[in-house]
């Protein structure tokens, strides 16, 4: 491997070669049951909200943080986008809306970190359990459908970025976006200066203080991006279900982290590819499809995820006990 | 027939790789004697020792104890053999007591049950002949200072009855006066005839702890002898390879305009009062013992630790300490943690040497990272870096190396005036001078240098004032002509400040 591809590389591309080969596994083992064109289509669309998600989570990540809040979050603004779209708000509006109330959130969980100097994973929990209740509240319990004419028409314009089938496009809009904004989270994170500062911070916080790099400001930026982000995913779970259900997204911070985690990035801060991180996303949306068409039982794919996971972690352990000798 | 010597190591060799990391080298120790093995970083004494300790296995050579033939397969056998090692970076448990600590690895039980009443004795009796009876078995760890958890560790050596102790830098993190106290445990571990191999880069202290040296430089041994017979002088030139003319390069600076103003200066972490004034064009040193508040003094100025009161101007304008607006002001601090806070060793060089000019900019701002890279490999020039490039992580570069490239932050910044926290602590003789030499001509290029060390010869050799911190107050500044190592140390201890 090291003479095919340069070392530092094979971090970046470990993830994809993860996609690979539970294609060719399961195409051994299923060979009637091939990834088409298709497949391929449906397996993207299903990594956008994931993914939207993921990409502000590396960035926490990176950071040495975590956001355990981030399924709560996307469950209220999915439930904002609905009310804004039954307040007769537009598309336009409900995206502000849900993208408002995903950067508060954040920002929110920013402030409670630097302000109160709680640990992260704390302030995250507390926080999961808040935004969930705020998310109940204003969905009365329940959903949010919007009901008349206008909304239901912004609603289906909504539904046709992450729906796929219509006719004559390739990959739905959705898709696309997400792309986009993985380049841009990757792009910033290397040529700016938040991007160096949210690397300096998490690999070391008293160096980062020692250069003059405004922490807390800084946190309070990269949780409310992240939550920005988490935002956009709300509109998008928004526009899957066609409502905005207040108990939607339930767990999702698990498979977000995971595929954060799957992407090479480093729990203890410092390290992280946000291309890696869309792999991992895209790797467990693969993984899944590709258990429903062998007709596996839903806990099977549960119990390979957590080893894959595992697998993850023990081959980035592996690799920088190997570069530190 | 004479008696073979305690610990014998003969024609080592071992290589990593293509790099040779010891070939040939020897070693060897009499009981009641003290050994210090010199050497400039990576000249293969952390590997020679590490091969003793059972963690490397050498490609070739033997080891003799008691000229008994003895080969460690690891660390556990080594031990077992009666070879204990005292760490530069201490390795208590700290949650433990001492106790506990003592006996980690081989708790005294029956059947599996903990009973450590049966090596009470030889517990107390360790702490006791470190003359440190006082110390309870009971202490948790976490309550003793620097100096007694080091302590621990070298009664750990007692208790378990190793013949061979081998110090790596022992002093590294510890007072002038707790050094003293481990001179005088040294000494009486040499009375108990045993074996004793010092490492170390203070050649002040090899000079007054050792009995004999040897010096490796790459990999073989160079010179070795006995310490009375040797002259300061003659050990560096063996462990650089060449003439040292000067340790300390004196380059001519004038003193020019007041550049930091301090005044009445309290922190919440330890500094009672410092008034001091830094020039352009001036090398100001701060004396005194680990913990007398000196780094606070710097930090405080600096911004990083929170001040209580007083009143800091820089350049004749009012300062409230901060490191992004110090940054701001043109001050800059290079920090006595290298590894825990002066550097983030997982990321590169060029990451580590440019970090700080940024911190002011807005955050969605474009890094030049293309004309960054070629300044970074300007200063890799100019400090004479030993490094693959800029992408290399800083954790792989040598001690000295690292501090090079924490002082090339500095200069990157662009910075006036400079607060030094021990910037030649754990790095080789030849780094110093490269430090020695750069302090100086930033004071001939009129900046303002504050630097705080521990050694007093080296304050005495590099700076034009010198001011002595006991316990949080900052006594008056004098020319160094009008101090020497001895009045530094009485001032250091609290004695009277009259010359």
């Amino acid at each position: 491997m090291k003479f095919l591809i340069p070392r530092q590389w094979f971090a970046t591309l470990a993830p994809f070669l993860g996609v690979v080969v539970v294609v060719l596994v399961f195409w051994i083992l299923y060979p009637d049951q091939p990834m088409t064109l298709k497949t391929w289509q449906i397996v993207a669309t299903h990594t956008v909200v994931v993914g939207l998600a993921a990409v502000g989570m590396t960035w926490v990540i990176i950071s040495a943080g975590i956001d355990l809040s981030v399924g709560s979050v996307i469950a209220l603004s999915g439930v904002s986008a609905a009310l804004a779209v039954d307040a007769g708000w537009g598309a336009i509006g409900a995206v502000v809306v849900a993208l408002a109330t995903g950067a508060l959130c954040g920002a929110y969980n920013g402030i409670l970190i630097v302000g109160l100097r709680l640990p992260p994973f704390i302030a995250t929990l507390g926080t999961m359990g808040f935004f969930r209740g705020v998310a109940l509240w204003v969905a009365d319990n329940g959903s949010v459908r919007p009901e008349d004419a206008e909304g239901a028409s912004t609603t289906a314009g909504i539904a046709h970025w992450v729906k796929n089938g219509t006719e004559g496009q390739w990959l739905p809009p959705g898709v696309w976006l997400l792309l986009l904004i993985t380049l841009l989270g990757a792009l910033a994170l290397r040529w700016t200066v938040l991007g160096r500062h949210t690397v300096a911070i998490g690999s070391n916080e008293l160096t980062a203080r020692l250069c003059g790099v405004q922490i807390k400001r800084t946190k309070v930026v990269i949780y409310a991006l992240a939550g920005l982000l988490a935002g956009l995913a709300g509109v998008m779970l928004f526009g899957r279900l066609t409502v905005g259900d207040s108990t939607a997204a339930v767990g999702i911070e698990l498979k977000v982290i995971a595929a954060v985690v799957i992407g090479g990035a480093s729990l203890s801060g410092g390290q992280g590819s946000i291309s890696g991180t869309l792999a991992g996303a895209l790797l467990m949306a693969v993984l899944s499809n590709r258990c429903t068409a062998a007709g596996w039982a839903d806990f099977i794919e549960h119990m390979i995820v957590g080893h894959i996971i595992i697998l993850a972690v023990a081959i980035d352990q592996w690799r920088i006990r190997r570069t530190n000798h | 027939m004479t008696q073979p010597p305690l610990l014998e190591m003969t024609a080592v060799d071992k290589a990593f790789g293509a790099t040779v990391a010891l070939s040939g080298a020897h070693l060897r120790v009499e009981a009641g004697e003290v050994c210090a093995l010199i050497g400039e970083n990576g000249a293969g004494k952390s590997t020679l020792m590490r091969i003793l300790s059972g963690v490397e296995t050498p490609d070739s050579g033997t080891i003799r104890i008691s000229g008994e033939p003895f080969s460690p397969a690891n660390p556990q056998q080594a031990r077992e053999g009666g070879i204990a090692m005292v760490h530069q970076e201490l390795a208590v448990v700290e949650d433990l007591t001492v106790e506990e600590n003592l006996l980690l690895g081989a708790e005294p039980n029956v059947a599996g049950l903990y009973l450590p009443s049966r090596m009470r004795d030889r517990v107390v009796s360790s702490l006791k002949l470190l003359g440190r009876g006082e110390i309870q078995p009971s202490t948790p760890v976490s309550q003793l200072s620097v100096a007694a958890r080091q302590l621990v560790e070298i009664a750990r050596a007692l208790v378990h009855d190793a013949p061979v102790i081998v110090f790596d830098e022992p002093t590294s993190s510890l007072g002038v006066q707790d050094i003293e106290h481990l001179f005088e445990v040294i000494g009486r571990l040499r009375d108990d005839g045993r074996a004793v191999v010092y490492i170390s880069h203070f050649l002040e202290e090899v000079q007054r702890v050792a009995d004999r040296w040897t010096v490796l430089r790459d990999g073989k041994v160079v010179a070795e002898g006995l310490i009375c017979e040797t002259s300061t002088e003659d050990l560096v030139s063996h462990m650089i390879g060449r003439h040292l003319d000067e340790m300390y390069p004196r380059i001519p600076h004038q003193r020019g305009d007041a550049l930091i103003e301090v005044s009445d200066l309290k922190t919440r972490t330890g500094l009672d009062k410092a008034d001091l004034v830094l020039h352009r064009g001036e090398v100001l040193g701060i004396a005194g013992l680990v913990g007398s508040g000196r780094s606070q003094l710097l930090r405080g100025i600096y911004g990083l630790d929170p001040i209580d009161s007083g009143s800091v101007r820089v350049a004749g304008r009012a300062h409230r300490p901060a490191p992004t607006r110090s940054i701001e002001a043109r001050v800059g601090l290079a920090s006595e943690d290298r590894k825990e806070e002066g550097l983030a060793t997982d990321l590169s060089l060029a990451t580590n040497l440019t970090l700080g000019s940024s911190s002011a900019r807005p955050f969605f701002s474009l890094l030049g990272l293309k004309q960054e890279r070629s300044q970074v490999e300007g200063w890799i020039e100019r400090f004479s870096i030993r490094t693959r490039g800029p992408d290399q992580p800083v954790r792989t570069l040598s001690g000295g190396n690292q501090q090079k490239v924490a002082l090339a932050r500095l200069m990157h910044l662009d910075v006036d005036a400079v607060l030094l926290d021990e910037p030649t602590r754990g790095i080789d003789v030849g780094s110093k001078t490269e430090v020695f030499r750069w302090i100086g001509e930033m004071s001939a290029a009129g900046k303002g240098v504050l630097v705080v060390s521990s050694s007093m010869q080296e304050l005495l050799g590099i700076c034009d004032r010198i001011q002595v911190m006991h316990r949080g107050v900052l006594g008056n500044p004098r020319e160094v002509e009008q101090w020497d190592e001895h009045s530094l140390m009485v001032c250091a201890v609290g004695g009277d400040e009259a010359p």
